[in-house]
């Protein structure tokens, strides 16, 4: 009984050897070489590739306050030209940026700061130079209008309310971000 | 999946019989390495093909980053080296690379003339492999300079004094190739680099191409 057990067993182990046969030598070996060219072409292009997606993973520091040399107290409702500048890091290249801001009060006290760029193609809007559209922000191109707070007029090119600057007050001065950000709404 | 894409191509397109006349042939027992282990010399030609090809997809992706000017080259090699995530490693495999390919070439130019493969039929596949062996080399020399750092200004001085001894048409032949007949500066810089970048590459595909070509029409000389 016992040994018939035991042949039996063998002849399991057998079949179940031959069920894992299934791969043949040829099969293991373009296998292994797909691996390892696998591997090395992974092992070269990785660092590559990780390489030139850099700037798309690196976080911008557009978080930066800039001061504006421009007083508090300065500011009143009349939107005013307000420029500063700040040193820009692109990549290799270091140099001094200038942005302009229009800045004024609203009713409530609060300090708003407009982008001058024109959300239909990018020219810069002024205040109030349209004689037949007074205390409005006009842009020359395309007869761009804006109310004072930065709404664009239906019926003109642009389909967006110009961007704001963030602010912040420090020791009576204005302080603007780098970059303007998109006002939400419609 | 990749066997259904391959297949449906194929349905189309009948490409297996160009993939068997590329790829799809025997390796002679005298240049396996599994038989005679001394058959290892063999693989030099194809270690420089792999170490040119990483030569080119790492210079492609440098690229991204270089500029060949004086006044910005070596600041934007920084930029790259030390700013960019893995740029050592990108930059330095295709500083290191370039010694390496030159050393593999060599190590294959010794195989085939101390096995005398060179002989016939084969002469015009050692005068091709001459001309990849200069390509190289004039590829190691202008890619020498893009760092604009002193060696390589040094260095390049000394290339163009050299070739400026050149018998009857030294002087002409060193303006043509720094861009002006005394200084070494901006108008070499980026003649150094089109011709590092463009030239060199596409004259080196050529010749590989003819290279390969040639070896699988001849096939590899047979044992010593």
């Amino acid at each position: 009984m016992k040994e018939n057990r035991h042949e039996e067993m063998q002849n399991k182990e057998l079949v179940e050897k031959e069920d894992k046969q299934k791969i043949t030598r040829r099969q293991f070996l373009s296998y292994t070489i797909m691996g390892v060219s696998g591997f090395m072409a992974a092992a070269t292009l990785m660092p590559m590739l990780r390489f030139a997606v850099d700037p798309v993973l690196k976080t911008s520091a557009a978080g930066d306050m800039i001061a504006t040399g421009i007083k508090e107290s300065d500011i009143t409702s009349e939107p005013q030209r307000v420029t500063f500048a700040f040193k820009q890091e692109d990549g290799w290249y270091t140099s001094e940026v200038s942005q302009t801001a229009w800045v004024y009060r609203d009713d409530n006290g609060e300090i708003v700061a407009l982008s001058p760029v024109c959300k239909h193609l990018g020219c810069n809007v002024d205040w109030n130079t349209n004689p037949n559209e007074p205390n409005r922000f006009f842009c020359p191109c395309h007869d761009g209008l804006y109310e004072k707070d930065g709404t664009n007029v239906p019926g003109t090119p642009p389909r967006g309310p110009l961007d704001r600057y963030d602010y912040e007050i420090k020791d009576g001065i204005l302080y603007l971000s780098m970059r303007p950000k998109p006002v939400g709404g419609v | 999946m990749l066997n259904k894409l391959y297949d449906w191509i194929d349905e189309r397109v009948d490409i297996t019989p160009l993939w068997r006349d590329l790829a799809d042939h025997e390796v002679p027992e005298h240049v396996n390495p599994a038989h005679h282990f001394s058959a290892f010399v063999y693989c030099f030609g194809g270690l420089t093909f792999f170490v040119v090809v990483i030569q080119v997809l790492s210079g492609m992706f440098l690229a991204m980053y270089y500029v060949p000017d004086i006044e910005r080259a070596w600041d934007s090699i920084y930029h790259l080296q030390y700013n960019v995530a893995y740029g050592k490693i990108v930059r330095g495999m295709h500083h290191w690379g370039a010694s390496v390919a030159i050393v593999m070439m060599f190590l294959h130019t010794l195989r085939v003339f101390f096995q005398g493969a060179y002989k016939k039929p084969r002469e015009l596949n050692w005068i091709v492999g001459v001309m990849i062996f200069l390509t190289m080399l004039a590829l190691g020399l202008t890619g020498y300079l893009l760092p604009w750092d002193m060696k390589a200004l040094f260095a390049t001085n000394v290339t163009l004094n050299i070739i400026e001894s050149v018998p009857l048409i030294g002087e002409p032949l060193r303006t043509l190739l720094a861009g002006d007949s005394v200084i070494t500066g901006a108008q070499t810089l980026t003649r150094f680099f089109a011709i590092h970048v463009f030239f060199l590459p596409a004259l080196l595909f050529l010749l590989i191409g003819i290279h390969f070509f040639l070896i699988r029409r001849q096939g590899i000389s047979g044992p010593l």
